[in-house]
């Protein structure tokens, strides 16, 4: 680990914008990253350059094991339209990984889905396990 | 714009850095599926979904500037003033494979902007609603129509002790319900009745997306 490599934990007390944790950018790279989506580290031992935020490397150190987003930015206190950003420029680093995430272009593995909602497999399983627990 | 109105929660860590082990998901889970519970402050979301979730109901908040209030005015906050809205969830691990989470979402016009886009792809929308206090559901479906026409939402009814009881086509009325809307009952403090409401709400979403309702 580098001698600097510690820096990033020292708390900070000032406020710091949330336009400086995300590179001045509002919006995410991917519009598939949702509060629900599960993340897991790629734990190829690739070292995340030693500019990375500690946004960055506190939601990647988080996803060590398999976790949803929305569950890493509650624990770490992000507002989950930050940790959607830092999740986006992970994934495309190649450092986070999407779980059961589909081929680049496609939502939904079945063309019959409509836009915006779950397909019926999914919904079937949901069904089918919340009565089994009921 | 002032500095005070900047709000950075990480810089506030306490020195968490992973979650503990139990919280972490199954290594065997593939995908994730999400409810929403939406009704007014004090009908018993939180209650439901802590009934139900496996982990104790997390906490995240939205930071939400003057911009994204409108018109609808948090009356008297100065211009460039920020707020911050809270959604409570949970989850549960429903097969091997298959893990729901539940978000707990006020259902208040002016608490919408930070949580748009949370309705896309979700399962559906169940809406808490209390009889001693109707009428304050009336905006949350409101809302639910405005916002999210696509979702399709069942009413549940939280039993608290002592609230008056109607019957289905009497709250169906009132709420100027469609006729395949579900009208459920719930305690929202038994993780049995919560569950049974999140799949008659599935079951109706499921309904709805084969074209049989």
């Amino acid at each position: 680990m580098s001698v600097f490599g510690r820096f990033d934990e020292l708390p900070d007390p000032r406020p710091v914008p949330s336009y400086v944790v995300t590179g001045g950018r509002a919006r995410p790279t991917r519009n598939t990253m949702r509060p629900e989506t599960l993340l897991v580290a790629v734990g190829d031992g690739k070292q995340l350059p030693v500019t990375a935020s500690s946004e960055k490397r506190a939601l990647l150190k988080m996803c060590r094991r398999l976790l949803s987003l929305v569950e890493a930015a509650a624990y770490l206190r992000l507002p989950v339209s930050v940790a959607v950003v830092v999740a986006c420029d992970l994934v495309d680093e190649g450092f986070l990984r999407v779980s059961g995430e589909f081929p680049a272009g496609t939502d939904s593995p079945l063309p019959d889905t409509r836009p915006g909602r779950p397909d019926l497999d999914l919904l079937e399983e949901v069904l089918h396990g919340l009565r089994k627990l009921a | 714009m002032g500095s005070a109105s900047w709000h950075s929660p990480a810089r506030e860590m306490t020195g968490i850095s992973a979650a503990a082990d139990e919280h972490y998901l199954p290594d065997s889970i593939q995908r994730s599926a999400k409810i929403l519970v939406v009704g007014s402050f004090g009908v018993g979301k939180t209650t439901l979904i802590g009934s139900v979730s496996e982990i104790s109901p997390l906490r995240t908040e939205e930071v939400m500037t003057a911009a994204s209030i409108g018109t609808d005015s948090l009356a008297g906050l100065p211009a460039k003033e920020t707020t911050t809205v809270a959604m409570d969830f949970g989850r549960i691990t429903l097969t091997e494979r298959t893990v729901l989470y539940m978000f707990g979402m006020p259902g208040q016009r002016r608490f919408w902007n930070p949580w748009a886009g949370l309705a896309e792809g979700a399962v559906g929308a169940l809406v808490l609603v209390d009889t001693r206090r109707l009428e304050e559901s009336f905006e949350v479906l409101n809302q639910l129509e405005l916002q999210a026409d696509q979702l399709p939402f069942a009413v549940a009814v939280n039993l608290f002790p002592g609230s008056p009881r109607y019957e289905v086509g009497e709250l169906r009325e009132a709420m100027d319900l469609l006729p395949q809307t579900p009208v459920l009952q719930c305690d929202a403090r038994d993780r049995g009745s919560s569950i049974r409401a999140l799949a008659g709400l599935t079951s109706y979403a499921l309904a709805v997306e084969k074209g049989s309702v």
